[in-house]
């Protein structure tokens, strides 16, 4: 019998068989169930529909509901689905809901949390489920977000599913999948400090292609990899849908034992490697060492270039945001580049997670503890002129009209955030050019697409940001 | 399942993303009160860029202003048709607006899953690509069973690929009613 990859391994562990091979389609056991408040209120009702209205889901602790995407606007039908949201955790008694408290019954535009150390509302689902504890090797996680392939960086299988998909588990614990075969991308040498993992996949998808990977897993394999933080990884599984994946996955190490053991309350999981012999349908490598800092231009994801040749690129907004580009490491690269200095053009950074934001209030530039009168992260970015928003979804998906950074009109915007499809930050009229955040920030200072190699020399410390 | 499926073309290119089906404006309506589904067809294709909106002329809009139905009933797509986002709006706002059936080279897995799995259309895959073959407005006449399609309006016929896996569950409706034809659910 061949060996087996790690994603074969947890489809064959939750679907009760001893081994399962590529195309074969499976019916597996779900660990955790994630929705939000866009999807989350047309899977209620087909729950609802096709449950019963007593039904219960199959089991409470393990559905997380995360509102993220529509919660600072206006608009009423926004409200409306929190409010659905929120019937349906108190009929099913759910633990695991994290309220946007300072959402009220009352029309116009909510008042944002103060402090972010004192809401339940936490932000982007991917960063709120690691945070929270609830992504832990070798389990399935499914979630209605075609992002939820980002807690692959935890070792796990984690992939986005539909309304009727979710509905369904929520009433059975199950789902059926195709076991997908696995493209193996593996990176030698170590990060040098005018990339991040962002550049990494932004090559990864220019090489392959937006349906590169289609019904594929990525998997993310080597010392360079190894030499990146879980923040970090997290932008390289984030973006495995990106070129098509079916999922992402990064090998489970002591990095992401501690992050898990110090997060999760579930003492038992199970750590799945690739055996030596397992079966891969694509390999390429890279050398860090020879990797340039990256975009890729409008529209699409693959559309790639390096930030050097776009230098003539004019722009007109920056933002630094997403589960992509909103963690915190990303806002200790953007604000190392950003210290002392001023933005030429509109900047806005959306911190990920209130977590997120209450470490850019806590941290130094180096990502640890501020003593005396050290510049917090948050600092920095205000004083060097960007304009910040409270955590979650914001423009990264453009939204409502009033929603923080959206883009109305034509504008030109260099972005952390994972799309730059037509019209996916607000207007069609609009173009979006994708890049790390030392990107985005060196060409933030500059107001065209600037090389972060002229900004950097020194790697840039971000301690045990995001870890504790 | 209807064998045949018979209606007129709407023709898109390739990388059709869900945010250019249904755009993430939209998004606050709940599917699940019919009075604001039915916006999913008024507002489905509105993010398709000018040029691109209904192949070869580029301009001609999926659904007239105002109105929760298309004039046409069947899409052809390129490659990755309804890469991105996992809303599964996508799908059911092509359903809204009338559409049975959408034809491409292949999927985006999510868009492809939502439609067989939420059972709100048939998700074909032609075994050459179409989208330079059949003008917006073509009549056509999809032979699922058999497998082809006929451009009634140019008299060419197109092989397309089986169903394979998935056509028990669209033969039943969808997941749900599979799950219940084959014992897993009562
Ligand atoms: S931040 Fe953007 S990509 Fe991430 S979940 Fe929100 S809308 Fe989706």
């Amino acid at each position: 019998m061949a060996g087996m990859t790690m994603t074969e391994k947890i489809l064959a562990r939750h679907g009760g068989k001893k081994s399962v091979a590529p195309g074969e389609n499976v019916w597996v056991d779900v660990d955790v169930l994630m929705t939000h408040d866009v999807c989350g209120p047309g899977t209620i009702g087909i729950f609802h529909e096709k449950f019963g209205r007593q039904a219960k889901v199959w089991n409470g602790d393990k559905v997380v509901i995360v509102p993220d995407h529509y919660i600072f606007t206006a608009d009423e039908k926004c409200h409306r689905n929190i409010q659905i949201l929120r019937d349906f955790v108190r009929e099913q008694g759910l633990k695991y809901y994290y309220d946007p408290d300072f959402v009220k019954n009352e029309p116009g535009m909510p008042n944002p949390y103060k402090d972010p150390t004192k809401t339940n509302y936490k932000g982007v689902c991917h960063k709120a489920l690691p945070e929270e504890g609830h992504v832990r090797p070798g389990e399935i996680l499914l979630g209605t977000d075609s992002h939820t392939c980002t807690a692959g960086a935890f070792g796990q299988f984690a992939t986005g599913v539909g309304n009727t998909d979710a509905a369904f588990a929520l009433g059975t614990g199950k789902t059926w999948l195709k076991v997908p075969p696995t493209m193996k991308f593996t990176f030698h040498g170590r990060i040098p400090a005018y990339l991040t993992a962002k550049d990494l996949i932004l090559a990864v998808i220019g090489e392959i292609g937006v349906d590169g990977a289609t019904y594929r897993t990525m998997y993310f394999a080597g010392e360079g990899i190894s030499s990146l933080t879980l923040e970090d990884r997290m932008t390289l599984t984030n973006m495995a849908i990106e070129a098509g994946g079916k999922n992402g996955v990064c090998d489970v190490d002591e990095k992401t034992l501690q992050y898990v053991r110090q997060r999760s309350n579930v003492p038992h999981w199970q750590v799945e490697r690739d055996d030596s012999d397992a079966r891969y349908i694509y390999e390429h490598e890279w050398n860090l060492d020879t990797m340039e800092p990256m975009v890729a231009k409008p529209h699409s994801p693959d559309n790639k270039d390096t930030a050097h040749n776009c230098r003539q690129v004019k722009l007109d907004r920056a933002y630094v945001g997403s589960c992509t580009g909103g963690k915190i490491t990303d806002m200790i690269f953007a604000a190392n580049i950003l210290k002392g200095n001023q933005v030429k053009i509109e900047t806005y950074v959306v911190p990920g997670s209130t977590e997120v934001h209450a470490d850019m209030r806590r941290l130094n530039l180096k990502g640890m503890p501020r003593q005396g009168n050290e510049k917090s992260i948050e600092e920095v970015l205000l004083d060097a002129g960007c304009k910040l928003g409270p955590s979650g979804c914001a423009a990264c998906l453009g939204g409502p009209s009033d929603t923080f950074g959206r883009l109305n009109n034509a504008e030109v915007c260099i972005s952390t955030t994972n799309r730059n499809f037509p019209g996916r930050m607000g207007s069609t009229k609009s173009s979006v050019y994708l890049a790390s955040p030392l990107t985005v920030a060196a060409s933030a200072l500059t107001g065209r697409i600037t090389d972060p190699r002229d900004y950097v020399s020194d790697p840039i410390q971000t301690g045990m940001a995001g870890v504790v | 399942m209807e064998s045949v499926i018979s209606g007129k073309a709407y023709v898109l290119g390739d990388n059709i993303d869900t945010d250019q089906i249904i755009p993430a404006q939209y998004l606050a309506f709940n599917p699940a009160i019919a009075e604001e589904r039915k916006y999913f067809g008024m507002y489905a294709m509105s993010s398709v860029p000018e040029g691109q909106r209904g192949l070869p002329a580029g301009n001609i809009p999926f659904v007239e202003l105002n109105q929760f139905k298309s004039q046409f009933q069947i899409v052809i797509g390129g490659k990755n048709f309804g890469c991105g986002s996992s809303r599964e709006h996508a799908p059911l706002a092509l359903a809204e607006a009338g559409i049975t059936c959408v034809i491409a080279e292949f999927y985006a897995r999510i868009f492809f899953r939502n439609s067989v799995n939420g059972g709100y259309l048939v998700p074909l895959e032609s075994t050459t690509r179409l989208v330079e073959q059949i003008r917006t407005g073509d009549e056509l006449e999809v032979h699922l069973l058999d497998q082809y399609l006929l451009n009634k309006t140019t008299g060419k016929r197109h092989e397309l690929r089986p169903l394979g896996d998935v056509l028990p569950i669209i033969e039943a409706g969808g997941v749900f009613n599979y799950a219940k034809e084959t014992g897993m659910l009562k």
